[in-house]
């Protein structure tokens, strides 16, 4: 690599300034004249058939402009909404279009939309709507969706089973032959719920004679939502803008195209006038998919001496009322099981059912917290099993560095790690010995400590093209423009669609380098679909190794082209030309150098370029990567239990991560201190909780505890940096990796706190009450 | 039935016919057009509204406009002095205490109150004080370092620290 100023600098974020001050732009920000505002009536039964939809005293409330039910619309929507064949090409997949006719499945689902000349009358109006349902029998249950006599939530399916799927490879039977220990584990996943704190919402302005539709919306994926809008409202997409403003977080939880951007765009186009419609957090709750609640059912075998040798798991995962657009990319969960462990066999089963419950999606990590989870609690229960100590349980059986990259049994290829670097120095960082004794010391004393582990392997930054193709159905990849203007400033574009990670700052510094312009120089622009060619937006930790690459390679064919000018302009061989910091000049006389800038200005002045070349000077690159990247790390976790209360203290978390080149370290730790809370906040607090009669009991945040600030510590962390070999700058992704391996650590920490106590395993969350009772089953009796 | 009310904010005097029922935070961003204060949740749980109303900080979503009738109020907006960020903005942004954006103004004012009453607060002291705002990027860690700097410099009266990132903006 070059030698870099900006590229490993702990840069200030450039977009914070407007965010500090109040003078940001979330949607609900955006001015605009003219609005209507819209409210949706939403299913307060979680299965139920329309009965009849009474609107007629909605419309006489004040302020109304107009209300359509699911039947006044539905004929407007051309197509169902997307859904990706995911990992399970073959499974059964309902269609849904954006607002229930006939039925309705989960509560929350939407029945009828009133537009109204204010939010509060739209949704005075939304009350007075008379919704007659016939209830139906909810299902609520993953094992019992797929039970005989179950009721059927799609008839037309004649079932509510998705998917039943096979991923093995190797000798399961054989393993388990070979083995002196097996033993059988149900590890739950509970629902999540992903709350950004800024819910979803929408503007959307139609205008009738020109036939566009311009729509902002609090999204991760501006590009595709562009794509499905014009698919399903029928107008050409090059008459489709979608803009994604500053969007306050989304965690997966803005991944796919929602019913209310249909809506929203839809009662714009019927209207003739912007609408715009804002979620509210009682909506947001049951509107904004779900995460996890998933089942896994695992079985072990291994050795004596805690060599493992085979996995045989089954995933239940709960699809909820439709199949959402990625709802089956946690499958991925399965092919990633393996960890950071060699393994001779592993048989993988995959079971998608349908249940009365808002539809689950990606959430942060997205089948890989749930991989990690498996196998580091895997790893601590045949700790358990052998007595040997989890470091040693883990150390054994970690695939070396020396077996990099390393294919596991499922044919995934690991670009690059050193798994014993990481734990070694997180280890070192804890004082893993003392602490065992400490330990050991405050037991005698009635003080429960435990010490959690947890090694990851990640798979992210998404493409490549091909291999994301076969397995999603869409092709990805990362996209840039590199701009010089005339007067030397640059513009960058890209393809991701930033909610926090601060690509206006990271994506500058990455161009930076390469160009030799100061930072300050460098615009970057994202979110918008009418200002370069399509991207593939932000998810699964792909930005920097897909667009951040994208970036510095159209930033090379940008310099390279400036070195053709400045060759010609100065007279000289462009091999004999030497460009460095944004000069160019004639090797041995740096004295003698044009400016960027005056190359700039030369490429629009098309006279004074090389005969044969095009002026301007830009460059696009769609970047394909040969592989998937790899990051990898270990987290450890020290809690203390009350004994007399069952609550759980974090007393320290330590983590060592490797993302490979870190572009901008203190952003680099920002996403793993977001991360790791949301993995502590599974373990420790949340969960979406429904009744058998299929209402979410937790659906406000008085009774879904997001972590607080005192429920948190400060996180020590360290990184060890392993440039990935698929890209030119070394990078990975970290925007997951941190709930990727902390609800495992912090659980692993508690079970081993309550050791004394004949406790092999908790539930998520480790609620007090949950702990308090595993403490006192017998009477609060030691072992 | 709309009532008359007119209150002060960031020194600007406003004055407007409002429904009784509308809350002070909708006044302040539709009325006064100021919308740095945001809305994350229904129960009062988030703390993203949170302004200062008379010098105490107040999650305006727990208040209806007509109750801040000749109330002085400071929203986000009001806190630099021109180009001049106030020291815990200044810190927020030095620290890497934000991502999204969207909690920091609440939080700003919420860790404004902590520090005039506590100026030179514990870690612990920090949790506990900005307990009733949530933010789910930064897990606390950044925003924590942030308040522990601002209470530095107001302290001091001195610029930013000097281990601070460069500042390329």
């Amino acid at each position: 690599m070059a030698i870099s100023q900006m590229v490993g600098a702990s840069i200030k974020r450039r977009e914070d300034p407007e965010l500090v001050t109040g003078t940001g732009s979330f949607v609900d920000d955006l001015p605009q004249t003219g609005l209507a505002y819209m409210s949706i009536v939403r299913s307060p039964e979680p299965h139920a058939r329309i009965v009849s939809i009474e609107t007629s005293r909605a419309r006489e409330a004040d302020g109304v402009v107009a209300i359509f039910t699911g039947k006044d619309i539905r004929a407007d929507f051309q197509a169902p909404m997307p859904v990706t064949p995911t990992f399970v090409p073959d499974k059964k997949a309902p269609d849904q279009y954006p607002i229930a006719t006939d039925k309705v499945r989960y509560v929350g689902e939407p029945v009828a939309i009133v537009l109204a000349t204010s939010k509060a009358a739209a949704e005075d109006a939304a009350e007075r709507v008379e919704v007659r349902y016939q209830p139906l029998p909810p299902v609520t249950d993953i094992e019992k969706a797929i039970e005989t006599g179950a009721s059927l939530i799609h008839e037309d399916l004649g079932t509510n089973l998705s998917y039943d799927t096979k991923f093995a490879a190797g000798d399961i039977e054989a393993a388990f032959r070979e083995a002196d220990i097996r033993f059988k584990q149900r590890l739950v996943q509970q629902r999540l719920i992903p709350i950004a704190i800024e819910g979803r919402g929408v503007v959307a302005d139609y205008k009738k004679f020109a036939n566009t539709l311009t729509v902002w919306s609090s999204t991760q994926i501006p590009h595709f939502v562009k794509v499905f809008l014009a698919v399903l409202l029928g107008i050409p997409e090059s008459q489709v803008r979608v803009v994604a403003p500053d969007v306050g977080g989304g965690f997966g939880s803005k991944i796919r195209v929602y019913p209310e951007e249909f809506l929203t765009a839809l009662a714009s186009k019927r209207l003739g006038r912007p609408v715009k419609w804002i979620e509210d957090r009682n909506e947001n709750m049951r509107a904004t998919h779900h995460g996890r609640s998933q089942l896994w059912d695992v079985e072990v075998a291994a050795k004596k001496d805690g060599t493992l040798l085979g996995v045989r798991v089954t995933q239940w995962l709960d699809l909820g009322a439709y199949c959402s657009q990625f709802g089956t990319f946690m499958v991925i969960g399965l092919l990633v099981a393996q960890g950071a462990y060699r393994m001779k066999a592993f048989d993988g089963r995959g079971i998608g059912v349908f249940t009365n419950r808002t539809p689950t999606d990606a959430y942060r990590g997205a089948g890989r917290p749930e991989a990690t989870f498996l196998i580091e609690r895997v790893m601590d229960l045949l700790a358990r099993e052998t007595g040997l100590d989890p470091v040693e349980v883990r150390r054994k059986n970690f695939i070396r560095k020396e077996e990099q990259p390393f294919t596991a049994l499922l044919g995934l290829t690991y670009d690059s790690g050193d798994y014993e670097l990481t734990l070694g120095k997180a280890l070192e960082m804890v004082g893993y010995g003392q602490l065992r004794k400490e330990q050991a010391e405050k037991r005698k004393q009635g003080t429960y400590l435990g010490i959690g582990l947890a090694t990851y392997i990640e798979i992210c930054g998404l493409g490549p093209a091909a291999a994301t193709q076969a397995a999603s159905g869409v092709s990805l990849w990362g996209m840039s423009v590199v701009r010089l203007h005339f007067t030397g400033k640059a513009t960058v574009i890209i393809g991701s669609s930033p909610h926090g990670q601060g690509h206006e700052t990271t994506m500058a510094q990455v161009a930076a380098d390469v160009l030799g312009l100061p930072i300050q120089d460098i615009d970057v622009q994202h979110g918008d679909t009418a200002i370069g060619p399509m991207g593939m937006d932000t998810y699964g930790s792909r930005s920097m190794a897909l667009d951040g690459t994208a970036v510095h390679l159209s930033a090379v064919k940008v310099r390279e082209k400036a070195k053709k000018i400045a060759a010609h302009l100065l007279e000289a061989a462009e091999e004999d030309v030497v460009y460095e910091g944004g000069r160019a000049f004639v090797k041995g006389s740096p004295s003698k150098a044009i400016t960027i800038q005056e190359i700039a200005v030369a490429a629009f002045q098309t006279n004074r370029i090389p005969k044969g070349m095009e002026g301007g000077l830009e460059a696009t690159t769609f970047f394909d990567p040969t592989n998937f990247v790899w990051p990898f790390g270990a987290h450890i976790c020290v809690v203390e239990v009350d004994k007399d209360t069952g609550a759980v203290r974090i007393v320290r978390y330590v983590a060592v991560d490797d993302c490979g080149i870190r572009i901008n370290p203190m952003v680099v730790d920002g996403q793993l201190h977001g991360g790791i809370a949301q993995g502590i906040g599974q373990a420790l607090l949340e969960e979406g909780i429904y009744g058998e009669d299929g209402q979410l009991k937790s659906g406000t945040l008085l009774d879904y505890l997001v972590p607080t600030a005192a429920d948190l510590p400060s996180f020590e962390l360290e990184a060890t940096i392993t440039p990935s070999p698929v890209n030119p700058i070394g990078v990975k992704g970290i925007g997951e990796a941190g709930t990727i391996a902390s609800s495992a650590a912090v659980v692993n920490a508690i079970v081993d706190a309550l050791e004394p106590f004949g406790v092999k395993d908790i539930d998520m969350p480790a609620s007090p009450e949950k702990v308090w009772h595993l403490m006192h089953k017998n009477g609060g009796k030691q072992r | 039935m709309r009532r008359k009310v007119s209150m002060t904010i960031n020194g600007t005097q406003y004055e407007h016919e409002v429904e009784p029922r509308l809350l002070l935070v909708y006044h302040i961003r539709e009325n006064a057009g100021l919308t740095g204060t945001h809305i994350g949740c229904d129960t009062s749980n988030c703390g993203a509204c949170t302004v200062e109303i008379d010098g105490h900080s107040v999650k305006s979503c727990t208040v209806f406009a007509v109750q801040a009738e000749g109330a002085q109020i400071t929203t986000i907006e009001g806190l630099a002095k021109g180009n001049e960020l106030h020291p815990i903005q200044q810190a927020f942004w030095d620290e890497h205490g934000l991502q999204c954006g969207y909690c920091t103004p609440g939080m700003i004012m919420a860790a404004k109150q902590l520090l005039e009453r506590n100026p030179n607060p514990s870690e612990r002291e920090i949790r506990l004080g900005i307990e009733g705002n949530l933010c789910r990027c930064t897990g606390y860690h950044n925003i924590v370092k942030a308040i522990q700097t601002a209470s530095k410099v107001m302290a001091t009266g001195a610029g930013k620290e000097a281990k601070a990132p460069a500042t390329v903006s």
